[in-house]
C-alpha cells in the first residue's frame, strides 16, 4: 500500500523499524503513525468495539474519535493515529473486553 | 515556565504567529498534540494558476526551521486541557505554562456524517485519507468511494488519483437530519461556486457559472446525468447517493441509488459497487472548545463553518490576552491562516511594547489577511466574505454596549 514514487512529491527516504502486531513481524517507517504503518501492511482492522464486538479501524486520523485504540507494549487504549512507531514496538488489538 | 506568548497549535496560523512574535523579541512557547509541527499543512498540496505546485509539507519544514532558529520552546505530543486566568496553560503531562498572552490556533475538525456501515474498517474521514496519502504516503485503499461533494473532497479525489489510487466515484450522502444540506443536488451546485475561479477543468467552471444563475441551477440539478460526469477521470455523481456501506469484516461495497427529479430515491434499482475504502467528507467546523472553556464569547455563523469565538480586528477575543487565528475563526485556506497568525503575532508584539511603529505594522498585517482571503484559489465555505462581515458586525455591536 506504499506510494513509493509520487509524481509531485517525489520519493521519500525513510529508515525502517520493526514492529509486531498480534505477534506477527512487520516493517514500518521511522516516524510514521502506528495506523499508517499497519495500513501500509494491509491491516485495516485495529480492534473491536466494546459493544457488539464490531471491527474498528482508523477513522478521523486526528485523535478525536478514539476508534483506533490499540494496546502498545501492554498499555491499553493508545491511539494508533497519534502515536509514532518505535523499533521493537508490540502492538495488539483490543477485542472489546472491558478492563 | 513563564512566557510572553503561548501558542496552542503548530499549524500554519500558530507557527506563523509564533515566528512573528519571536522575531520581534517575544519569549514564545508553542504546544501541539502531534509528534511533529505543521498541523494540516503536512498533507496539503495544490497547483497554483501558474502551474507551480504549492506543497504544504515544504512550507511546514521552512516554518519549523524558523521556529528552531528563534529558540521558540516547542512542546510536542502535549495536550492542553485547560486555560485558567490570567493565563495558565495546563498540559496533560503536568506542565503549566504561564503567559500574559495566549493564541488559540487549534484549527478545524470534520463534521460527522453518519450513514449505515460507517464504522467499518476501511471507512475514514476525508482528512485522514489526505494525510495518509500525501504525508505518510500510504494508500488508504486501492479502490475508493468518496461520499460528499465539496472543495476538500474534490481536492483529495485528485490527490488520490495522483497517488495511483482508483477513485470509483464521488457521491452525495444519503439524505437525513444530519446531511440535509449536503445531499441536495441544488445545494451542492451552489457550494461548488466557491471553486469556480479555481477552474482546474471545464466542469468546475460550468458548475460555478450554473450556481450564479437560478434558472440554470435548477436545470443543472434536473438534467445532470445520473451516470455522472468525469473530473480528472473520476466520476462525479450529483444525482447518485450512497445508501449504505456493506461488508463483513471491513468495507467491501457501497450501495448506491439514483436521485430522481423530485429529490426522491429510486430504491428498487440500488446498485452495489466494489470498494476497499470509503472516504466521508462532511465539511469542516472550527475547533473551539478551549476558547469556550476559557470564557470567550461566541457566535454561530454558518458561513464560517459553525461556532466561532468573537474577536477584534487584531484577533483578540472577549477575554483580554486571548487571541485566535486560523480555522478556529472560520474555515479558509492555509494561506489565510498564516496571514491571520502574522496579524495576531504583530498585535501581541504591540501589546508587549516591542514594535517601533505599531500602527503601521498592524495595518499592514491586516491588509495581508484581506489579500490572502481575496486571492484564495478555493473557498471551503460558500459566502465566507459575508460570514466575516457578520462576525465583525457582531463584534462592533458588542463593543458599543
Amino acid at each position: 500500500m506504499r506510494i513509493n514514487e509520487h509524481p509531485v512529491l517525489g520519493r521519500q527516504k525513510k529508515n525502517i523499524v520493526n514492529i509486531t502486531c498480534n505477534g506477527v513481524d512487520y516493517e514500518a517507517y521511522e516516524g510514521e503513525s502506528i495506523a499508517a504503518a499497519l495500513l501500509a501492511n494491509d491491516i485495516r482492522t485495529l480492534g473491536y468495539s466494546e459493544k457488539g464486538k464490531e471491527p474498528r479501524g482508523i477513522y478521523c486520523g486526528i485523535g478525536h474519535c478514539y476508534e483506533c485504540r490499540v494496546m502498545v507494549n501492554g498499555e491499553r487504549n493508545v491511539r494508533a493515529c497519534m502515536t509514532r512507531v518505535k523499533d521493537g514496538m508490540r502492538v495488539e488489538s483490543q477485542s472489546g473486553e472491558l478492563l | 515556565m513563564t512566557y510572553d506568548l503561548v501558542v496552542i497549535g503548530s499549524g500554519p496560523a500558530g507557527m506563523s504567529a509564533a515566528i512573528n512574535a519571536a522575531s520581534y523579541g517575544a519569549r514564545v512557547a508553542i504546544v501541539d498534540e502531534n509528534p511533529v509541527t505543521g498541523g494540516k499543512l503536512l498533507g496539503q498540496m495544490h497547483e497554483d494558476p501558474d502551474f507551480e505546485w504549492w506543497i504544504g509539507e515544504n512550507i511546514a519544514r521552512e516554518m519549523t526551521s524558523e521556529v528552531k532558529k528563534l529558540d521558540i520552546d516547542t512542546f510536542l505530543e502535549k495536550e492542553v486541557w485547560g486555560i485558567f486566568p490570567q493565563w495558565n496553560v495546563m498540559l496533560h503531562s503536568g506542565e503549566q505554562l504561564q503567559a500574559s498572552n495566549v493564541l488559540i490556533a487549534t484549527g478545524a475538525a470534520e463534521k460527522a456524517m453518519p450513514l449505515p456501515g460507517w464504522t467499518k474498517p476501511g471507512v475514514m474521514a476525508i482528512g485522514a485519507a489526505q494525510t495518509l496519502t500525501n504525508y505518510h504516503r500510504v494508500k488508504p485503499g486501492h479502490n475508493v468511494a468518496i461520499i460528499g461533494v465539496d472543495p476538500l473532497s474534490l481536492s483529495v479525489a485528485h490527490e488520490l488519483k495522483m497517488a495511483d489510487v482508483n477513485v470509483a466515484g464521488i457521491f452525495l450522502p444519503p439524505s437525513n437530519a444530519l446531511t440535509s444540506d449536503k445531499s441536495s443536488p441544488m445545494q451542492i451546485i451552489d457550494d461548488l461556486s466557491g471553486m469556480a475561479h479555481l477552474a482546474p477543468n471545464r466542469l468546475m467552471k460550468i458548475a460555478g457559472k450554473m450556481a450564479k444563475n437560478p434558472v440554470m441551477k435548477k436545470a443543472a440539478a434536473k438534467f445532470y446525468p445520473s451516470f455522472g460526469m468525469k473530473v480528472w477521470g473520476i466520476p462525479l455523481f450529483l444525482r447518485k447517493t450512497v445508501l449504505a456501506i456493506e461488508g463483513k469484516e471491513q468495507a467491501e461495497t457501497v450501495k448506491t441509488a439514483k436521485i430522481v427529479q423530485n429529490g426522491q430515491l429510486q430504491q428498487e434499482n440500488a446498485k452495489s459497487i466494489n470498494v476497499d475504502c470509503v472516504c466521508i467528507s462532511g465539511g469542516l467546523y472550527p475547533l473551539a472548545e478551549l476558547a469556550s472553556s476559557a470564557g470567550c464569547a461566541f457566535a454561530y455563523i454558518k458561513e464560517l463553518g459553525g461556532h466561532i469565538p468573537l474577536h477584534s480586528p487584531e484577533m483578540e477575543t472577549t477575554q483580554e490576552g486571548i487571541f485566535v487565528a486560523g480555522n478556529i475563526t472560520g474555515i479558509e485556506s492555509a494561506k489565510v491562516a498564516m496571514a491571520q497568525g502574522k496579524l495576531a503575532g504583530t498585535a501581541i508584539s504591540d501589546r508587549l511594547g516591542l514594535l517601533n511603529n505599531p500602527q503601521k505594522a498592524v495595518t499592514r498585517a491586516r491588509k495581508e489577511v484581506e489579500d490572502a482571503s481575496e486571492q484564495a484559489l478555493i473557498q471551503f465555505q460558500p459566502n465566507i466574505g459575508y460570514g466575516r462581515e457578520k462576525a465583525e458586525q457582531i463584534w462592533r455591536e458588542k463593543a458599543d454596549l
